[in-house]
């Protein structure tokens, strides 16, 4: 993870996370700095996706919780899950993990330039293996738990 | 001599985590947070769900989907706050909060998933 500043004569410099600020002028940048721009905008709100897998994990851990309590326990967590605050965090939570597996499955064509006869590998040929385990998983996982 | 670090580990976690909730939590998420609750699908009983997460399979399943995409919201969410907030000063504070609270909740998982009946 490395950080681009910029230095008093504007050259762009890669520099590594240090615990202490190096010593020297730099240009005070602002905390909003990421409301600026599409492009930034979108990286906050990728990185942001973390809150609302951390928010699903708690969720599932609710529902086993629920599960060990026996029938009752789980009959009043599913009235929970209906709760209408906790159904509108489930659908923003379901369309940022999207946008979180989608940017991370297109990650791979980014991270491997192949090459074949001399050309470059299209990119969604690369990201397609990943897309293809994400389907099978998702019926996988669907087909379990459906057919009870 | 060069200081030995976490990060390596960290990121590592932070990736694996990653393809897990990448993978997983979208399935999950609309069944049991959207379908179900909203009656799109029938749910399953009970019984039918706690067979699935009773079996030795289901326990290593529910650990590695609880715990890794905690480490994985630990990691992001700390350069998050990094990056985002520029909150630098606080460091501390933000990193024993994100890895102290993965930490927890890993805990919390053992725990729920050893006891499941």
């Amino acid at each position: 993870m490395d950080q681009i500043s910029i230095d008093a004569v504007g050259r762009k410099e890669m520099t590594t996370y240090t615990e202490y600020p190096p010593k020297g002028y730099r240009v005070r940048i602002s905390t909003y700095w990421w409301l600026g721009r599409w492009a930034y905008l979108k990286f906050i709100l990728r990185e942001l996706s973390s809150v609302l897998v951390a928010w699903f994990v708690i969720e599932t851990l609710l529902q086993v919780n629920a599960l060990i309590g026996g029938p009752g326990a789980y009959q009043d967590f599913q009235g929970f899950l209906r709760n209408p605050v906790v159904i509108a965090l489930n659908i923003i939570s379901f369309f940022f993990i999207l946008f979180h597996a989608i940017t991370w499955f297109n990650l791979a064509p980014k991270a491997m330039a192949i090459r074949l006869g001399g050309k470059r590998v299209p990119a969604i040929l690369i990201a397609l293996p990943n897309y293809a385990a994400w389907l099978v998983a998702s019926v996988i996982v669907a087909w379990l738990v459906l057919r009870g | 001599m060069t200081k030995r670090s976490n990060e390596p580990l960290l990121w590592l976690l932070f990736s694996v985590g990653g393809v897990v909730a990448a993978l997983l939590i979208p399935v999950h998420l609309f069944l049991f947070g959207l379908a179900f609750p909203l009656g799109w699908l029938n749910a399953p009983s009970y019984d039918a769900l706690l067979a699935l997460a009773r079996g030795p399979a289901g326990r290593v399943y529910l650990l590695v989907f609880c715990i890794l995409p905690l480490f994985h919201w630990a990691h992001r969410f700390r350069y998050t706050l990094y990056d985002g907030l520029q909150i630098k000063h606080l460091n501390e504070l933000v990193n024993t909060f994100c890895y102290g609270g993965a930490i927890v909740g890993a805990i919390v998982a053992t725990y729920l998933v050893v006891h499941i009946p």
